[in-house]
């Protein structure tokens, strides 16, 4: 990985002329050894799993706890029903999010994007984009590159584990990363692109991990959402030419320290926040025993 | 770490630490053992004990030790599929001490007999240690692949390998020896940059000093 910082990933865009998502791929052939095609196949593999892990949503299944399911398929039906207050693009948006938190939960196939507690963010808003406005697959593709430029840089600088910066390091690096790839794909510049993953993480900072019983299931399916929403928020606002006060670079280096800062009972121990509820107890015993 | 570490990998939910870490801990045993196995006996420690019901973990685990990779959808009917195949198995809770949370201790027998031990870790990310094979401390990420040689703690077998090895063009990514005592059984850990040929194996099993060689192969699995 040869990428410390967002602004080193612009510069060098800007040195040589190329796109974001290009400088990416680029790398990724150094890194690997391999040519475009060979990454870019490797990447349609990952996207088009995406895919097919969203159509093959099974709308009877519950997680082994009976926690979480059915949920994707309640909001696909308050969608069609014209139920919706955020118009039917918002809706599929959420549906999505939810049915791949609920597949992960049901031990289904998916693309951990960047983590499995994670894996609805990307996709929600890739396929819905890609679906409402017919865009080619080649363009989907580049749009995932950029998504994991952002992603590497934040690896190398916080982290994308919940055990160690809490969610905002999970579903706030995955919102990040799709608001990256939405501003590419809605037209916006390399700065835009990264404007809108330093508003999109800034909007999570501090989101704790407190899943009940330690499961990736209590409150994380439902975060993929408040993921994927905040990201299209995040790349309208940067595509329409409002910038982050606090650098890209900035706000990736709070989300460490403040991830730093969490007491272990807000990192992924199933022991803080809404873990530590007293229905959030009561259920951890069920699940134990 | 590249693009790919990043985006995916595809795997089967919820976890990639208690699920598809746990399918490769199964997996890597399988074939460290290279044959199928009759029966199995899994003591699960820490937050695999804790939580890894909810994550499947034991099913993922069983999964593993059939043959079945983190991104298969059969993962979750593993206990029917042992059952088919007449793979008996059983789980306890297990203290294993300083191990880390995600941990478990596998006793394994081979239809033909072979026997296996191993303490393995899910560290994250999908990434796995094996920290003991044999009753032997080990660090063995199985990202490569791996020689695990038990030897006699005497002079000469540790040139020995590296010898053979050299002359069959494998190169030592990394190398690290362990004793239980002076002149006591030995375990050298090699983890190679090529794969090691059945030849060279058996070279190396018919050295003397050498006592037993096994052999993770990072090459899709072929029948035993």
């Amino acid at each position: 990985m040869s990428f410390r910082s967002l602004d080193e990933i612009v510069s060098k865009c800007e040195e040589q002329k190329k796109p974001f998502w290009r400088i990416i791929l680029e790398d990724d052939m150094e890194e690997r050894m391999v040519s475009a095609e060979e990454s870019m196949k490797l990447m349609e593999k990952l996207y088009l799993t995406m895919k097919s892990a969203d159509a093959s949503y099974d709308d009877k299944l519950m997680s082994s706890s009976r926690l979480v399911g059915q949920d994707g398929a309640r909001m696909d039906r308050a969608v069609r029903e014209g139920k919706v207050i955020g118009g039917d693009f918002i809706g599929v948006v959420i549906a999505k999010a939810l049915k791949m938190g609920e597949s992960n939960a049901c031990m289904k196939k998916i693309v951990a994007a960047p983590t499995a507690g994670s894996c609805g963010v990307i996709p929600a808003v890739l396929l819905t984009y890609e679906e409402k406005y017919q865009v080619p697959l080649e363009r989907m593709l580049e749009a995932m590159y950029v998504a994991s430029g952002i992603g590497e840089v934040i690896a190398e600088r916080a982290s994308l584990s919940g055990a160690a910066g809490g969610c905002q390091a999970e579903i706030g690096s995955a919102s990040a990363m799709a608001a990256g790839a939405l501003a590419y794909l809605n037209g916006g510049d390399n700065l835009s692109i990264i404007h809108a993953a330093a508003m999109s993480l800034k909007n999570l900072l501090g989101l704790v991990c407190d899943t009940v019983g330690g499961l990736v299931e209590v409150p994380c399916v439902k975060r993929n959402v408040v993921g994927a929403v905040n990201a299209i928020a995040s790349a309208d606002m940067a595509v329409a030419g409002i910038v982050s006060r606090i650098p890209p670079d900035e706000v990736i280096d709070a989300m460490r320290e403040v991830g730093e800062a969490l007491p272990k009972s807000l990192r992924e121990t199933g022991e803080g926040g809404l873990a530590a509820t007293p229905t959030g107890q009561e259920v951890m015993k069920h699940i134990i025993r | 770490m590249n693009v790919f570490d990043i985006m995916g990998p595809i795997m089967v939910g919820p976890s990639s630490s208690h699920t598809a870490g746990a399918v490769r801990i199964g997996y890597t045993a399988r074939q460290l053992l290279r044959e199928e196995i009759k029966s199995a006996k899994l003591y699960l420690h820490g937050s695999f004990l804790a939580t890894g019901k909810g994550h499947g973990t034991d099913k993922a685990l069983i999964a593993g030790l059939l043959g079945i990779k983190p991104d298969d959808e059969r993962i979750i009917q593993s206990f029917d599929l042992a059952k088919e195949r007449g793979m008996e198995y059983s789980f306890e809770g297990i203290e294993l001490k300083g191990a880390h949370p995600n941990s478990v201790l596998l006793k394994l027998e081979g239809v033909r007999g072979t026997q296996l031990e191993l303490v393995a870790s899910s560290i994250g990310g999908g990434l796995i240690v094996i920290n003991q094979i044999d009753g032997v401390k080990a660090d063995i990420t199985a990202s490569y692949p791996t020689l695990i040689i038990h030897n006699v703690d005497e002079p000469g077998h540790v040139s020995m390998v590296a010898t053979i090895l050299g002359q069959q063009a494998v190169n030592i990514a990394t190398m690290h020896i362990y004793r239980d005592k002076r002149g006591g059984n030995a375990v050298m850990i090699i983890e190679c940059d090529q794969e090691v040929t059945p030849d060279t194996i058996a070279m190396l099993r018919s050295t003397s000093g050498i006592k037993k060689v096994t052999y993770l192969s990072m090459e899709e699995e072929h029948e035993f």
